[in-house]
């Protein structure tokens, strides 16, 4: 069953995907699943284990189920300050 | 609000004026700039960007966190988006408390918590027109 979520890109993976959003129909069930998806289709060079995952503007786990109407951001290692 | 972005230049004084408390025996400040160089390269401006909801709830518990530790009267921290130039504030904390020990403490808390936790990235311009996203390079085959 495809969920229907909303996908924000900053940094490094926005300049990589041409777009600060999108929304995107997956099957995937989870954010990590979700991220290697779009990480073949827009040959992100970034692996997950070096990023962080938010849901609803939240840190969560990787392993967060993907939810219907979800708003997810990958956000890549961070150099505030 | 303890913690703000804002894509305007920093004023310290302006900031400071609002925390004037006559408990407070020390006031510590800590300015993060805009620097020429980095790992050995040479810098000419930077963009700031930020994941402002997000950001501003980390900012904020960074925040709650120095309060919880440390004994503060007041902290406030201000990070900026945007475009900026070389010595331009690109961070800025406050902490008052009644002594000092705690002001230094909680402000040195704030910015080394800021620069790991808040959702913001930086890319620098080098001299020569190269620009890099600050930490994102890729390391090696696989990634």
């Amino acid at each position: 069953v495809k969920k229907t979520v909303r996908v924000r890109y900053f940094a490094v993976l926005r300049e990589q995907r041409g777009l600060d959003e999108e929304t995107v129909a997956t099957g995937a069930s989870t954010a990590a699943e979700l991220y290697e998806e779009l990480r073949a289709l827009h040959r992100f060079t970034l692996a997950a284990a070096r990023l962080r995952v938010a849901v609803n503007d939240e840190f969560a786990p990787w392993a967060t189920a993907v939810r219907d109407g979800d708003a997810l951001a990958f956000l890549p290692p961070v150099a505030g300050g | 609000m303890d913690f703000r972005l804002t894509d305007r230049a920093i004023d310290p004084p302006a900031l400071l004026a609002g925390m004037g408390d006559t408990r407070a025996g020390a006031c510590a400040t800590f300015e993060g700039r805009v620097r020429s160089q980095n790992d050995g390269r040479a810098v000419e401006a930077l963009d700031y960007e930020a994941y402002g909801p997000l950001a501003e709830k980390e900012g904020e518990k960074i925040i709650g966190e120095a309060r919880a530790r440390f004994q503060v009267i007041a902290a406030l921290c201000v990070h900026r988006t945007g475009s900026l130039a070389l010595g331009d504030i690109a961070v800025w904390v406050a902490v008052t408390a009644a002594h000092r020990a705690a002001a230094f403490d909680a402000c040195r808390y704030i910015i080394d918590e800021v620069k790991a936790r808040l959702p913001i990235w930086k890319k620098e311009h080098y001299a020569g027109g190269a620009s890099e996203w600050v930490n994102c390079a890729v390391r090696g085959p696989g990634e």
